[in-house]
């Protein structure tokens, strides 16, 4: 109960930072993203902004032998660079620039523009999908 | 505050907006030891991965995705979004964002704002790729008349 409270304020602020900077509109992001036409900087603003509180999480987190809410950590381990790695992200990063979304301002943007936003998560869980049978 | 030269850029909302995502990044990490990865929680929430976090947790995060949006689209009056007319580009971006983060272990909030902040190689290769493919492929759709 008190982790799915924690979880859902979580990503209520997640969503509202999402909204306030910008980055739920796809136009602004894609302009990021658009090196020859009207550049628009505003992503890295909210990159940068992100990093504070996170690399002070991070110098907290070395010290804690637990998390607050629950038993342990249970955080990535994984060193190596793969092929995996890289053709993911490749296509993450094509789909990114088409849309103008990547999951989370597109999850966020369901409480602001429902018809598209719901158009590409669908399209989006069908890629997941695909992705869960074919490395099964 | 207006960014010279950059009349459309959003300096200082990009920084507030940008504050309060690290910092419910950074609840996830010390509250409940998880990474803030919209991609991985989705899929989780959504049954499409069996493994990460609980249930409940991925659930919840992502329910509260669109309620915060809701929030500050309430007290500001509106968030101005301009999605592409056509449903082509959000069908094929959002199959490709789909497939990719899953094959990739993540996305611009698990790779970009979680892992490169711990300064995990892997999040670092991976944020500098998809960033890349960005480029290169607004580039193109620029080049090629799409934009």
């Amino acid at each position: 109960m008190k982790k799915t409270a924690i979880a859902l304020f979580a990503g209520l602020l997640f969503g509202a930072g999402l909204a306030i900077s910008g980055m739920a509109d796809p136009q602004r992001v894609q302009a990021f993203l658009d090196l020859f036409g009207a550049w628009d900087p505003t992503l890295a603003f909210v990159m940068g902004g992100a990093m504070i509180p996170m690399a002070i999480a991070w110098a907290v987190q070395r010290r804690m032998a637990a998390p607050v809410a629950v038993s342990r950590f249970d955080l990535p381990g994984t060193k190596t660079i793969d092929r995996k790695l890289a053709i993911g992200a490749v296509i993450f990063g094509a789909g990114w620039g088409i849309g103008g979304l990547c999951p989370g301002p597109a999850i966020a943007d369901l409480a602001i523009a429902p018809a598209p936003a719901a158009m590409f998560i669908a399209a989006m869980l069908a890629g997941m999908a695909g992705h869960a049978i074919t490395n099964r | 505050m207006m960014l010279p030269g950059f009349p459309d850029a959003m300096p200082l909302q990009g920084l507030a907006g940008g504050l309060m995502i690290g910092l419910s990044a950074a609840i996830m990490l010390l509250a409940l030891g998880r990474i803030a990865g919209v991609s991985g929680l989705a899929a989780r929430a959504t049954g499409l991965s069996s493994t990460g976090a609980p249930r409940s947790v991925a659930v919840a995060f992502i329910l509260g995705l669109p309620l915060g949006a809701l929030v500050i689209s309430t007290i500001t009056g509106g968030v101005q979004t301009t999605f592409p007319v056509s449903p082509w580009p959000l069908l094929i971006g959002g199959l490709l964002v789909g497939f990719g983060t899953r094959l990739g272990s993540g996305c611009t909030s698990g790779h970009g704002v979680c892992g490169m902040s711990r300064l995990s190689p892997r999040s670092l290769f991976a944020t500098a790729m998809f960033m890349a493919a960005g480029f290169v492929t607004v580039g193109l759709l620029r080049a090629g008349g799409w934009l």
